[in-house]
């Protein structure tokens, strides 16, 4: 966003100023998309930033409402932008006070795939992240039981990374189909 | 209840319930272990009937996936083909006609109270209730027959279409609709008179694992689930999308947030669902029920089969690479569906396939507070509380 742009818009939301104001280390970007606030942050300060925004009176976003991840190894455009850091961690949060939404991006590098839990802060995180686990591979720190939870516990690989295939690997690969009818 | 952890030996035992259990609607499994009745811990397993939702979201197109939201929430396929279409719609930047947001806010409702009464139903069989069963199945037995005059299947409804419905309502409908709520708060009655002051059904759901509002919230609980607790949210208020800004109606709120709750605030939803039904057949404006902009909803097959231009959109429509293509970004849309927050978050890189598609499905978040729920209460309420939750199988794995 232009800055000649953001003075024609609305004030700046509440939660953007406090955190420029607290966290400016923290935010590597700022956006509003579709009338949600879209903030990206730094990997080591998330934890902060999430348990400032949770627990500050007047922002109270107390609801997390999803935890995931995007595998952005096949959109140049994303990777460039952050450094080609490979996974995004999404978290959506909600306050019921102020009845607004809030998306929180964390680029993470291929190299280091792991970043806090915030399973103390929320215990809905719990199977939020262990699915994100499964999927992708990313692990979380101070997690209390980090398991896969939809995939078996054998299971090998991360379904939702984009250099898994659609059907799988291992006994499915063998398994002759008329490539006419695939 | 405390009677019972005094009683106890001290010895443990291990109880699996599922995932093959009449009383665990579909595959769930929790791990209990118990002394004597007790339940000292529970553990749920989820993943039993995991299908790759998510990751077949990244290899269909935009309306080809409408048929995989019909498996989410089998209970209620118009509820999440509603809102799968309805993200898709924001990220487009479009906006629907008035007649098709009435249409399936229409849709939306009776699925709700479709829901709702498989709830009901089951929920009470489950407790030895046979007669509220047959009860509930009737009055549900006349809304499949509406879904399937309107969409053509009972289940697999798959109604929506990215800018519009698959058609607009038959001729009748709007009688039979008429028909239907108003001999429902009667219908409803005579549950009510079977459980609300029945003495073993107030003895099996009164205090049955309950959940403050600060707990509710913590473990991300939505829906009848979390106004049971006490919490008055409903998205259709806090965040009305489509035309509900439109529609009167009342948040009904529980709170003690126990199952008894949770069956009341179920049967008062049920009845507010009449009054939006209603409201909207007595408004319903009459227009096109498809946005006219050929790039994304299909011409009139008239067109299609007589004129060029028609021909060409229909094709292109359908054409791999050639139909919906929201802009580059992402979007996250939240509806209220029967069983809370169903929300979807679509990220698209330009193309006609969504470059990855995340459902936050309401039953997740109910079935992992279960443990809050069970622990500390007796293995009989396993039951009732995993009934009063309606966790469904389809939607929590995806």
């Amino acid at each position: 966003m232009s800055e000649e742009n953001q003075v024609e818009e609305q004030p700046k939301p509440l939660v953007l100023g406090k955190l420029e104001a607290n966290y400016a280390d923290a935010l590597l970007a700022q956006d509003e998309s579709r009338g949600t606030v879209v903030v990206v942050i730094r990997k080591e300060r998330a934890y902060a930033v999430l348990e400032y925004l949770k627990t500050d009176p007047e922002l109270a976003y107390t609801f997390l409402v999803d935890v995931t991840a995007v595998d952005n190894s096949q959109m140049e455009s994303e990777l460039m932008q952050f450094d080609y850091a490979r996974f995004m961690v999404v978290y959506q949060l909600y306050s019921y006070q102020g009845q607004c939404r809030l998306r929180v991006k964390v680029p993470m590098p291929e190299n280091d795939l792991s970043i806090a839990s915030v399973t103390a802060l929320w215990q809905g995180a719990n199977w939020l992240e262990r699915e994100t686990y499964d999927m992708f591979g990313i692990t979380f720190d101070g997690h209390p039981d980090l398991r896969r939870i939809l995939m078996p516990d054998d299971f090998e690989g991360h379904p939702l990374r984009k250099d898994y295939p659609l059907r799988g690997r291992g006994e499915r690969e063998r398994f002759n189909f008329d490539k006419q009818n695939v | 209840m405390q009677g019972g952890l005094e009683r106890a030996t001290g010895e443990k035992m291990v109880l699996n319930f599922g995932p093959q259990h009449p009383a665990t609607h579909g595959t769930l499994r929790i791990v209990l272990e118990l002394d004597g009745e007790s339940v000292l811990k529970a553990t749920p397993h989820a993943g039993y009937l995991h299908t790759g939702f998510e990751k077949l979201g990244e290899h269909l197109d935009y309306n080809q996936y409408i048929v995989v939201t019909d498996r989410m929430n089998y209970l209620s396929p118009l509820s999440n083909n509603f809102g799968y279409v309805l993200a898709v719609e924001q990220l487009l930047g479009i906006e629907v006609t008035k007649r098709c947001q009435y249409i399936r806010i229409l849709m939306a409702e009776l699925s709700r109270l479709a829901d709702h009464l498989l709830w009901l139903g089951t929920a009470a069989l489950d407790l030895g209730a046979f007669s509220v069963f047959l009860y509930s199945f009737r009055e549900r037995e006349k809304l499949y027959s509406i879904f399937e005059k309107t969409t053509g299947a009972r289940l697999t409804t798959s109604y929506t279409r990215v800018g519009g419905v698959l058609r607009d309502l038959y001729d009748g409908c709007e009688a039979d609709v008429r028909q239907f709520v108003d001999n429902f708060p009667k219908a409803l009655k005579e549950t009510h008179t079977l459980l609300t002051k029945n003495r073993i059904w107030m003895d099996r759901t009164k205090g049955v694992g309950p959940i403050s509002a600060d707990a509710a919230v913590n473990y991300g609980l939505t829906g009848p689930c979390l106004r049971a607790a006490g919490v008055a949210h409903d998205i259709r208020k806090a965040e009305p999308y489509s035309s509900y800004h439109e529609v009167n109606f009342d948040v009904p709120v529980g709170t003690n947030g126990d199952a008894y709750d949770r069956y009341l605030v179920r049967m008062e939803e049920m009845i507010q669902s009449c009054g939006i039904v209603t409201q909207v057949l007595d408004n319903i404006p009459d227009g096109p029920v498809n946005v006219e902009d050929n790039k994304i909803t299909m011409p009139n097959k008239s067109d299609a089969y007589g004129h060029i231009e028609g021909l060409i959109h229909h094709f292109k429509v359908v054409m791999d690479g050639h139909g919906v293509q929201p802009p580059k970004g992402d979007h996250y849309c939240a509806t209220e569906s029967p069983n809370g927050e169903l929300g979807f978050y679509i990220v698209s890189d330009g193309s006609g396939t969504a470059y990855r598609i995340r459902i936050r499905p309401p039953s997740f978040f109910h079935f992992q507070a279960l443990p809050h729920m069970l622990e500390g209460g007796m293995v009989s309420d396993t039951v009732a509380v995993l009934g009063s939750l309606n966790v469904i199988a389809g939607e929590l794995d995806r």
